[in-house]
């Protein structure tokens, strides 16, 4: 395959925010990451690190490779055909790509919510419980506690508490969007990764949604893909600005899109082009 | 040229008309000898005694021996075929690669084409011989083994079925799962099987309808035997059986005798008929959860 050495990581670096040399203080940390579907290059040669309880906005125009640099963080891609990639991702200082490693405890850290809201066909407690449940916990009384939780952290408990039983399918989409983040955190992962969460909502729901990022960035590690120019600079800290696989700018939010430093940001930011 | 496609379209609309005519034929006449037999014979008698005797001396005719029989062997078989038919679907629609399910579909097919009276044989000679190994007390004739050849039978009905269920689930909840942490195993059972469910109930009821309806299995190894009992061990005798034993003996036309295998018939033909429309709303009704 290729040569990991082979783009000037000087650059890279040097789009990093704030922290360059000191990695343990990165939660994640992507390391000179190329991914490959077959032969196609999808992502090529990024490095970044993103720190513990901050928020994080991935953008750039469509098929830029933006859900396929997130979904490696939770190793989502493992299951596409043709997917391979080089270079190491560290969560906790830790490779999450180990052949020791499992999977499955891996995502129990790493939450996702996707783009279209896909609840069980269960009722709403039986998503929330969901993950508990694969655990193999049988304590209801701690199983019903973390529900009402999970809910409440949502902002989605006032609306539904009397219609727990309820399928979840008879939920508005932005209900369900919410009710799939509560499902996440029922798990207590420590990061949340989120694939256009708002795309498929209105924007009142939207709104809800980006309030519920904004007070989940106390406890969690956040990392979210928006077409949305507006969303990405009120929810994140930091912004990473992906173009034909390649990071071209990544710092922080504010001064990427008042003072981005190279004009391809510049001229996306502004919509003219993506 | 006109007149070419007119004519087209009316032998066209004959076949279908035919195939139409036919079906209201055998209602027809299933419904008229009925209603002659049940002119001589008491319709409670005929559902609450436990005696069939119509060919003996001693004239009982209560159908409930046979619809036990019935019930029982369609009981084992779907027995053996459900699971058998749910996990191969699973296999096939979460673990195969696409080169194994593409040999393995046609390869599983195949077992709804084997000629019934193969399976027939093939329970009276070895399943039965088999099961008779460890089973001391099982009779040459029996339920058990007739039932479980029928189950291998139509778990092609119930693998392909619930196949296309688990393939109309949408991968989003598949991706969902996984990114909760499950495994593969947990993703298909807890997951992906519920989410088919409507599905797979409907593949169940056409196959336990299937079996129902199936004759040379039972009329082979089951004996023939209208015995009221869910005893997989003894010999009975299903409706189908039955209907067999007659149509292919001597008893004249027009008797009663003759006429109990419409009774009998018509009784079959209300419970697949009930099963076919349960399974049928059960589709409409549950199937149109994911667009
Ligand atoms: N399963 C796959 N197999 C092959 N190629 C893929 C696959 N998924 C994505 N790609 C390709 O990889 C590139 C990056 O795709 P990705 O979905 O990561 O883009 P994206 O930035 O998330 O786009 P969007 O904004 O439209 O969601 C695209 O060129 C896409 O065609
Ligand atoms: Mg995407």
């Amino acid at each position: 395959m290729e040569s990991e050495t082979k783009s000037p990581k000087a650059t890279q670096e040097k789009t990093e925010p704030k922290m360059d040399s000191k990695s343990q203080n990165y939660k994640l940390h992507a390391k000179n990451i190329d991914v490959f579907y077959d032969d196609f290059k999808a992502i090529n040669n990024i490095s970044l690190g993103i720190l513990e309880k901050s928020i994080t906005a991935f953008i750039g125009p469509s098929g830029c490779g933006k859900s396929t640099f997130l979904r490696l963080f939770n190793r989502m891609n493992d299951y596409i055909d043709g997917f391979s990639m080089n270079g190491n991702i560290l969560l906790d200082d830790k490779n999450i790509y180990d052949p020791d490693l499992k999977v499955e405890e891996l995502r129990k850290t790493v939450g996702m919510v996707f783009q279209k809201p896909n609840p069980f066909p269960k009722s709403i407690y039986e998503n929330v419980a969901y993950g508990l449940r694969i655990q193999g916990i049988k304590d209801e009384d701690f199983i019903e506690e973390r529900v009402i939780t999970s809910l409440k952290q949502a902002t989605l408990f006032s609306e539904i508490e009397d219609n727990l039983d309820k399928s979840a399918l008879s939920l508005s989409g932005g209900q369900q969007q919410r009710l799939c983040i509560a499902r996440a955190l029922a798990v207590k992962p420590s990061v949340l990764l989120m694939d256009e969460p708002t795309s498929a909502l209105d924007p009142i729901s939207s709104g809800k949604i980006e309030d519920l990022v904004h007070e989940l960035k106390k406890d969690y590690t956040i990392v979210i893909v928006t077409h949305n120019m507006q969303q990405a600079g009120r929810v994140s800290d930091n912004t990473a600005f992906l173009y034909m696989g390649s990071l071209i700018e990544y710092g922080d939010t504010q001064k990427i899109f008042t003072n981005p430093e190279k004009d391809r940001t510049q001229n996306y930011i502004t919509g003219r082009f993506g | 040229m006109r007149i070419k496609e007119k004519i087209i379209e009316k032998i066209l609309a004959a076949c279908a008309l035919v195939t139409v005519l036919t079906t209201l034929g055998i209602i027809l006449i299933l419904a008229i000898e009925a209603f002659s037999f049940f002119g001589k014979v008491s319709i409670v008698e005929f559902f609450t005694s436990t005696q069939w005797t119509p060919l003996f001396t001693q004239k009982s005719y209560g159908i409930l021996p046979l619809l036990s029989g019935t019930a029982l062997t369609a009981l084992i078989a779907i027995t053996v075929a459900l699971p058998v038919g749910i996990i191969i679907a699973v296999y096939l629609n979460e673990y195969a690669p696409r080169r194994v399910r593409k040999i393995l579909k046609p390869l599983l097919e195949i077992l709804a084409v084997v000629p019934t009276v193969v399976y027939g044989f093939f329970a009276l000679m070895i399943v039965t011989p088999i099961l008779q190994s460890f089973i001391p007390g099982l009779s040459g004739f029996n339920a058990l083994s007739p039932g479980i050849v029928m189950g291998i039978m139509i778990i092609p009905f119930v693998s392909s079925l619930s196949e296309d269920a688990l393939s109309s689930v949408p991968d989003s909840l598949r991706q969902a799962s996984f990114g909760m942490g499950s495994t593969k195993f947990q993703t298909a059972f807890k997951v992906m099987v519920p989410a088919a469910s409507s599905g797979i109930i409907v593949s169940a009821i056409l196959a336990i309808s299937r079996a129902i309806g199936e004759t040379m299995i039972v009329a082979i190894a089951a004996g023939s035997q209208p015995r009221f009992t869910f005893d997989p061990m003894v010999p009975i005798q299903t409706i189908t059986s039955y209907i067999v034993q007659v149509s292919m003996g001597d008893v004249p036309h027009g008797s009663i005798a003759y006429q109990t295998i419409f009774a009998a018939g018509i009784t079959l033909f209300i419970f697949t008929f009930i099963l076919n429309n349960i399974s049928y709303w059960i589709k409409t009704r549950y199937q149109q959860k994911y667009e």
